[in-house]
């Protein structure tokens, strides 16, 4: 399989999916890419294939919970919502992404 | 609880895939609609929507993996593998489970046994802190000895009462056999006499009623009874109002007063103990109460250890106070040496969480053996199965190198073999365990005799479940393991090539199977030989001469102690009886005898030959009391001298007849006719003097397994205090069942209150010899399934050689090779494994016979002739099997052999 450029966003897609189901939950695994892809203005790709792996990994730990709903479009999708565990989790997550940020800015910044 | 969702997942694998597949179909529906919504056509939106899922199966397994516990899924996996593997060779399956569960529940149910009688604690509060006071050994007593285990004398027992420092309390009881009938045929119900303290000492509270209290076990006793529960359930229907109820006791009507637990069966394991009365109603109850006499020793004393004592500190502390306690209770009667040597008994404390047990004294070593020996025949099992294994293993090499090349790990092959293994331990075990319950009940009733039923407490505890699951697991290893590393251990590229392209096998890898045929082999030649070992002391101790002829003898017990017939009247009552049984007809003839032979009862006394004292001449000899017609009837031989007759009355010399064994020990080298000898006798009276009018030959007194002891016999019609209860031997020629009944009347016609009850006298042998006939059966049995499952072994490894060498025999064949040079080929092979076996087996025997010496009689535990009888039985077994395929490879055509490839 050809690497996607957005291989990089493995380590935070847990990140993203949680930040995502805090604002606009519950969604489904394609309503969350599509979210991702408009809020991070078509900058942010996540790749199909590590989406749902990521999800159910998610849920077994607790931090996502999920419902088999009917939608708009009367299809059956399995929708995720954050659960307490979760937000927890996305705090500690925040932290930890502010503190890389700021600190790779800073090594960037050296001269 | 992630790990529980992981867990669960792994059982219901189908909704998860459909889980799955729902959610990936959505994603795939919405994206493909995107797709379109942009301008692609249906059928391009669809592809491009799977093209940027990815694998659509990776993608769903590595979804799926999420969800379950890999390890788990794993596992089942590859039981399901194991049981579909199981499935496909049902007779493998079904002799490899039969002899695993033949194994196993012949293992467990002899534990089951051992567990009861030994390892199990009392049924009691804290059951470790019970200690049994003994005197050690060995002790200088005599008197009555008038119950099992019976040690201690009443004043003894209010001594130890009155002061017991190491204890927080003390018990006494007395076990006793209390008739519940009123007259006629008896009924008996196990029980004992117990101090007030007995219940509250063991903490045994009641479930309906109350126990005793010191209260009720005082000077004016008035007595109650404490019934068991199985009692209450099986004689009084469980009735609610069962406080207050009458029982009768040896004639004597006692008030039900409480029930104990379920539980508790009392303080003597193997029996359970149904009726408790105070130690006072033996006053009440016994026609001679054991209270008063200071030389009837009918009491055992337990004692509850305070915290802090233990049991070497008791012991001391006995040890000082025994020289007392033996001064203040010195038997008046005693003369002044025997005096002497009573008051240097002491006393010490055992361990008593066990419970008392006489169960456990003739039958621990014998179950100890029978378990070693289920344990080599599970051996013997499991080499059958390793080998069956190995076989199957070697079958599947080509598979299993297929999948080592393709990358599959050692491990995960290793514990798909193991997998199957654990199934078939499983399955073994399961059924095992459901034949153990069925043997231990068997069991149980091959030692329990028409006297004496046997209660123990066989049900499933954490060592009986802990010894199953042990032996599950230990069997699973044993034979799946070395299967498992053998199988896979071959490099893949060299298995692969090895597929029977070779013309022989490589020796190395199959002399593990035949090592393990010779172990097979050499353990079922220990087990055969012990089992003749102990059929051939079951055969001997039934045809051993006992000095009498059992058959067509029925014996008669009389119980007076109902009957108002005054103490006088009995030695007439008695003869009256011996005539009119006589006169009963299909009666040969009749005869009265206080204890009969082997019947366990004994009576011993010091002798003092031709006018010697008898108190201090250290010989004993054993007595018994017969009137004139008890040799005669019992076919015993008279053979010098005179039989008693009816002038031997009490205004005669009192008249003795001996046998050969009194006879060389007492007169050796002269006639004893007309010599006399006397016996011991109270402190202060005369020793009687008996002058010997008779010799008879040697008989068994006790047991059959004694050695002839010198015996004296003393004419009924001389007895100055003729008991309560006596026995008549009849001669019998018609049909048993009329004589009882005619018997019965004649009795009744005198007093309808004497009971009676009759036994046949062979019964009472074959009874007395429930431990031979045990071990007989059981080795027995066990040795010839161990010779069938090593035979079986020998077959499968030999028919296993035949197939891989069947192209060599067709190259030889081919070559001029005759049909009885293969079969001679074959034999020679299958002769060397049995003859490696028999010579392990021949060393390991000789040492293990040894174990087994004290259980034997009349064969030496290194007999010679049972170790060649075993080996030669073997051997033809053996032979014969390992023919069968012989002849198959003798009689294949060479050329279908060479064109097998």
């Amino acid at each position: 399989m050809p690497k996607s450029p957005n291989d990089k966003l493995q380590g935070t897609l847990t990140l993203l999916i949680l930040r995502m189901l805090k604002s606009r939950g519950p969604l489904h695994g394609y309503g969350l890419l599509e979210l991702i892809h408009a809020v991070s203005n078509e900058l942010l790709q996540v790749e199909e294939g590590s989406l749902y792996p990521a999800l159910h990994r998610m849920e077994q730990d607790g931090w996502i919970s999920a419902k088999w709903e009917i939608t708009d479009k009367g299809r059956k999708a399995k929708m995720y919502s954050i659960t307490a565990r979760g937000e927890k989790q996305l705090a500690a997550e925040c932290e930890k992404w502010t503190q890389l940020t700021r600190g790779v800015a800073r090594v960037l910044r050296y001269s | 609880m992630p790990w529980f969702t992981r867990w669960r997942n792994v059982f219901r694998s189908e909704e998860l895939d459909r889980e799955l597949r729902d959610e990936l179909a959505h994603h795939l529906a919405e994206s493909s609609e995107r797709l379109e919504a942009q301008g692609m056509s249906h059928e391009d939106a669809v592809c491009a929507a799977r093209r940027r899922l990815g694998n659509y199966s990776i993608q769903k397994e590595s979804t799926r993996d999420m969800n379950v516990a890999a390890w788990l899924d794993q596992t089942r996996a590859d039981l399901m593998y194991g049981l579909r593997q199981l499935r496909l060779s049902p007779g493998f399956t079904a002799v490899a489970v039969l002899s695993l569960a033949l194994g196993i529940g012949a293992n467990t149910a002899i534990f089951q046994l051992v567990n009861a009688i030994r390892l199990k604690k009392l049924p009691v509060k804290d059951p470790h802190e019970l200690v049994i006071l003994k005197y050690v050994q060995p002790s200088h007593r005599s008197g009555w000895g008038s119950s099992r285990s019976g040690e201690f004398t009443y004043s003894q027992w209010q001594q130890i009462q009155a002061q017991h420092e190491p204890f927080s309390g003390v018990l006494a009881f007395s076990a006793n056999r209390f008739n519940l009938s009123r007259g006629g045929e008896p009924r008996f119900a196990e029980g004992m006499y117990v101090s007030g303290d007995f219940f509250r000492v063991l903490g045994v509270s009641p479930i309906a009623g109350r126990t005793f209290m010191a209260q009720d076990d005082s000077a004016s006793c008035n007595a109650g009874a404490v019934i068991s529960y199985a009692f209450w359930q099986r004689e009084l229907g469980g009735d609610p109002q069962v406080l207050g109820r009458k029982l009768s006791l040896d004639g004597y009507s006692v008030p039900i007063i409480g029930v104990t637990p379920p539980a508790f069966f009392g303080v003597e394991v193997g029996v359970r103990d149904d009726v408790a009365v105070p130690l006072c109603a033996d006053r009440l109850i016994s026609e001679r109460s054991r209270i008063p006499l200071d030389y009837a020793w009918w009491l055992s004393v337990m004692g509850r250890l305070k915290p802090g004592w233990t049991l070497a500190q008791a012991t001391a502390y006995l040890r000082t106070t025994s020289p007392q306690i033996m001064r203040a209770t010195l038997p008046s009667e005693y003369n002044p040496g025997f005096a002497k040597l009573f008051l240097t008994n002491t006393l010490e404390a055992q361990a008593a969480q066990g419970g008392v047990s006489d169960l456990r004294r003739r039958y621990e070593q014998p179950l100890y053996l029978l378990l070693g020996i289920s344990g080599l025949v599970l051996l013997i099992a499991c080499a059958n199965l390793a080998n069956l294994l190995l076989a199957r293993a070697t079958a599947r090499e080509a598979e299993i190198a297929v999948r080592l090349a393709m990358g599959a790990s050692r491990g995960r092959v290793v514990r798909q073999f193991l997998a199957e293994s654990l199934l078939l331990a499983l399955f073994g075990t399961v059924s095992g365990g459901v034949l153990a319950f069925a043997l231990s009940r068997s069991l149980i009733l091959l030692i329990t005799s028409s006297e004496n039923s046997i209660y123990l407490d066989t049900g499933m505890d954490w060592r009986v479940l802990g010894f199953a699951v042990g032996l599950a697991i230990l069997t699973c290893l044993l034979f799946g393991l070395l299967p498992a590393l053998r199988g896979t251990r071959l490099s893949p590229a060299c298995a692969m090539r090895s597929t029977s392209r070779s013309v022989t096998t490589g020796r190395e890898r199959f002399s593990l199977r035949r090592a393990l045929v010779a172990t097979q082999v050499a353990f079922s030649l220990v087990l055969l030989f012990g089992a003749l070992l102990f059929v051939r002391t079951f055969c001997n101790l039934l045809k051993s001469d006992p000095g009498f002829r059992s058959e067509g003898v029925l014996t008669a017990g009389i119980d007076l102690e109902k009957a108002p017939i005054p103490k006088e009247r009995r030695r007439g009552l008695y003869r009256e009886l011996t005539e009119k049984f006589s006169a009963i007809p299909g009666v040969v003839s009749a005869a009265q005898i206080d204890a009969t032979p082997i019947s366990g009862s004994s009576w011993d006394e010091n002798v003092g030959p031709d006018g010697a004292p008898a108190a201090t001449s250290h010989k004993r000899a054993w007595f018994n009391r017969v009137s004139p017609g008890y040799f005669h009837t019992m076919q015993t031989r008279l053979i010098a001298g005179r039989d008693f007759n009816d002038r031997d009355t009490l205004s005669s010399t009192r008249v003795a007849i001996i046998n050969e064994q009194f006879a060389t020990k007492f007169f050796p080298g002269i006639n004893p006719l007309g010599h006399s000898f006397r016996i011991e006798a109270q402190a202060g009276k005369p020793e009687p003097l008996f002058q010997i009018v008779g010799v008879v030959q040697n008989t068994k007194y006790e047991d059959l397994r004694e050695d002839f002891r010198p015996l004296g016999f003393f004419a009924a019609g001389q007895n100055e205090d003729p008991g309560d209860g006596t026995n008549f031997v009849l001669r019998i020629a018609g049909s048993p069942a009329s004589i009882m009944r005619t018997a019965k009347n004649a009795v009744a016609e005198v007093a309808p209150s004497i009971g009676i009850q009759f036994r046949p006298l062979s019964a009472q042998l074959t009874e007395s010899l429930l431990r031979e006939r045990l071990m007989a059966i059981l080795s027995g049995a066990l040795g010839l399934l161990a010779m069938l499952l090593a035979t079986l072994g020998l077959y499968g490894v030999i028919s296993y050689m035949v197939a891989r060498r069947r192209k060599e025999i067709g190259i030889r064949m081919a070559l001029g090779a005759d049909r009885s040079g293969v079969i001679r080929l074959v034999l020679k092979e299958a002769a060397l494994l049995l003859f490696a076996g028999i010579i392990a087996g021949t060393v390991i025997s000789l040492w293990a016979g040894k174990l087994a010496a004290t259980l034997l009689y009349g064969v030496k535990p290194r007999d010679t002739v049972s170790l060649i009888g075993a080996s030669l039985l073997l051997a033809c077994i053996a032979l014969i099997a390992s023919f069968i395929p012989a002849r198959y490879a003798a009689t294949g055509d060479p050329m279908s052999a060479l064109r097998i490839e």
